[in-house]
């Protein structure tokens, strides 16, 4: 098992004619994935290799029958991207794209809130469930098909700790980016819900950084809700308050927001925090073993 | 992206605030008789970024307008010291010249997002003058708080509700809730993160002044709000960041001697935080992009050596979609441009690359005619930077 994309994935990519678009699209086509097309607005009814191009998301979605998208449109148009590919119905939008004004994820979370949509990210490397399907932009060969689901705010942290669990023989069930924006589709416990739910998950990591609350609000629902071992990890310990360190949203402000106040919590409610970022697979191999 | 006080009184009037008479001034000479305009009696304020200027005597109050020049010439080019501007403080390079006027109880109005709601949030309270976040951990209820709709703005029923809350009625409260209006459309209508009039000023007739204000940006929407981007000061900010943001690459500098270059943010906090842990300090955080390409390296190498307190770098790479092989050659190359600019790298370079690829993109490193210090893990490079921080500080 797995959650969210699996074999029978039909994606397609929006702002597939441009570099990052079809260099990912390619990429996750390489992978296994369906990737049944794209769309960019003034190209349809053309080719790029091998994927067909369509005007609207619409089209694409009647033409191709797709039930996700990836978008990779630049940040003063991926907002509109988001809410016409919700509009035509697309069951799973994963937005990479870094840069979207807040103002705009306001507004998209308002217009999302009456669809019957998911948005994961935006800012955020996708998803991906090892042998099936990727759909995203992180290295496919560095995963391994397993019972370890991951979670995280981060890209390249994740790629961290996905390799570590490889490399102890850990494969993993899905590894879920939900990006590193102060306002996103897709929620730590969304995600963990869906985790509890998937029999074949046998344990999860939890990736988080500073800034927002969204750490203790998982913790609290772990606490009630799990029951199978959660290893995390707080990125940004060493983070002066006030400076954002790269990410929109990992910002400490006001005092609140920090990493030891995240560890804090999630101790609290049971998950092995781990305070070196090197040690995240060992852990979770211990926990496993015992 | 931050703004000065004078320029988000500027941008709140025009969306209805009421604002004291004032004129901002580089030359002390014109303090005379501005203040001979307000009547002889101003208050001199200190333009910089940072917040608590009034602490670190920033703000004076001038029953003359003698006394103005005089306080305008101390405060200009003075070193402001404040809680937010570490200690070496910031310039002075503008004072605010505003009338004086007579205050009978400090109100706070701010907006910002709620992460949590996902929606921007007022909040008001009677405690002005105070960091609000002092406010929120003594006594939260003394915050009122609304949310507002993205779409709908803040709604009349709410402005009275808070101008009751905070103790108001009559032409008093209608003012106050003039206030939130102007607030709630100045931060929805210039994508700013953050509006603050702390304090709003009720004087002794029931009038309503902004009497201080604050406004933050979301740097993502600058692209659509050309005419806030221009207020930008980069006098303000550190130079080293401004030259990094240049490039692309995101920097903040820190206080301690290894200096990091990591690809992606998560990954660039967690290695300053196994820095930490293995007992030394990192000197920043710094993000080169995904991709590491040469280009990335080679200007980030030039931003963290131009921080004199490095004495060590610690390079930790994950190659994903990018081989390591290519981004080792890059890290070399890199390296080889900095010494044929004579600007060599003279501190030992401790490198953890990892992902597609990896055994290559070792071995160019061994090959290269710099003594790279190769690391296995994260752990292993914390730990070899933090050795060859201590050679290097035992060396000097």
């Amino acid at each position: 098992m797995s959650i969210l994309v699996d074999r029978d994935t039909r994606l397609i990519v929006q702002g597939i004619t441009g570099r990052e678009g079809l260099f990912h699209a390619m990429g996750c086509r390489d992978y296994g994935t369906q990737v049944v097309g794209g769309v960019t607005p003034g190209k349809g009814g053309s080719t790029v290799e091998g994927f067909p191009v369509w005007d609207s998301v619409r089209k694409a979605r009647d033409a191709a029958d797709c039930n996700a998208t990836l978008i990779f449109v630049p940040p003063p148009f991926a907002a509109d991207a988001i809410m016409e590919a919700a509009d035509a119905g697309v069951e799973l939008i994963v937005c990479i794209t870094e840069g979207i004004p807040v103002g705009d994820m306001v507004k998209v979370k308002t217009f999302l809130a009456s669809r019957n949509s998911r948005l994961l990210g935006p800012n955020c490397p996708g998803l991906i469930t090892p042998g099936e399907a990727k759909v995203g932009i992180m290295p496919g060969h560095i995963h391994a098909s397993g019972n370890v689901g991951v979670i995280s705010r981060s890209g390249t942290l994740t790629y961290e700790a996905v390799w570590q669990l490889t490399n102890e023989g850990l494969g993993q069930t899905t590894c879920v980016g939900i990006g590193g924006d102060p306002i996103n589709g897709t929620s730590f416990i969304d995600v963990l819900s869906l985790f509890a739910a998937d029999e074949k998950t046998e344990a999860i990591v939890l990736i988080g950084e500073i800034g927002g609350t969204a750490e203790e609000e998982a913790a609290a629902w772990i606490r009630r809700h799990l029951d199978i071992p959660v290893v995390g990890f707080i990125a940004g310990a060493t983070a002066p308050p006030g400076r954002r360190m790269g990410h929109a949203g990992a910002i400490v402000a006001g005092g609140k927001g920090t990493a030891a106040e995240k560890k804090a919590a999630l101790e609290a409610a049971g998950v092995l925090v781990v305070d070196s970022p090197a040690e995240m697979g060992a852990r979770v191999a211990a926990a496993l073993a015992s | 992206m931050k703004i000065h006080e004078f320029q988000a009184k500027e941008l709140l009037r025009g969306f209805g605030a009421k604002v004291p008479q004032g004129e901002v001034i580089s030359d002390p000479a014109k303090a005379a008789e501005i203040c001979r305009d307000y009547g002889g009696r101003c208050v001199v304020k200190a333009q910089i970024h940072a917040g608590g200027r009034g602490k670190g005597g920033g703000v004076k109050l001038a029953s003359s307008p003698d006394e103005a020049e005089r306080l305008a010439g101390e405060i200009l080019g003075m070193q402001l010291v404040t809680h937010q501007t570490g200690p070496e403080g910031q310039q002075v390079r503008k004072v605010l010249i505003e009338e004086a006027l007579e205050i009978e109880q400090e109100l706070y109005l701010g907006v910002t997002l709620d992460r949590a709601a996902e929606r921007p949030v007022l909040m008001a309270s009677r405690s002005g003058g105070m960091d609000i976040e002092e406010v929120a951990r003594t006594d939260p209820d003394a915050i009122l708080r609304e949310l507002i709709d993205p779409q709908l703005g803040v709604l009349p029923f709410q402005c009275r509700r808070v101008a009751s809350g905070l103790g108001y009625s009559g032409g008093t409260a209608r003012q106050i809730q003039a206030a939130i209006a102007s607030v709630v459309a100045a931060y929805l209508e210039t994508d700013a993160s953050l509006v603050e009039i702390n304090p709003l000023m009720v004087d002794s007739l029931g009038d309503v002044y902004t009497l201080d204000a604050k406004m933050n940006f979301d740097d993502n929407a600058m692209f659509r709000r050309r005419e806030i981007a221009e207020l930008r000061d980069v006098h303000e900010e550190n130079p080293l960041e401004v030259e990094a943001s240049k490039h692309g690459i995101s920097y903040i500098k820190l206080d301690g001697n290894i200096g990091c270059m990591v690809n992606g943010a998560g990954l660039a906090m967690a290695t300053m935080d196994i820095i930490k842990l293995y007992g030394a300090e990192p000197a920043n955080f710094l993000d080169v992009g995904g991709s590491a390409s040469q280009e990335a390296v080679e200007s980030a190498f030039r931003i963290i050596l131009s921080d004199a307190s490095v004495k060590a770098v610690l390079i930790n790479i994950f190659g994903g979609i990018a081989r390591t092989d290519r981004i080792a050659r890059g890290v070399v190359a890199a390296i080889d441009e900095l010494a044929a600019a004579d600007t060599p790298v003279e501190v030992p370079v401790v490198v953890r690359l990892e992902g597609t690829n990896v055994e290559e993109g070792r071995e160019v490193l061994e090959r290269a005619d710099f003594d790279f210090i190769v690391a296995g893990g994260m752990a292993d490079a914390a730990e070899q930077a933090v050795a060859a921080l201590e050679t290097q500080t035992m060396g000097a």
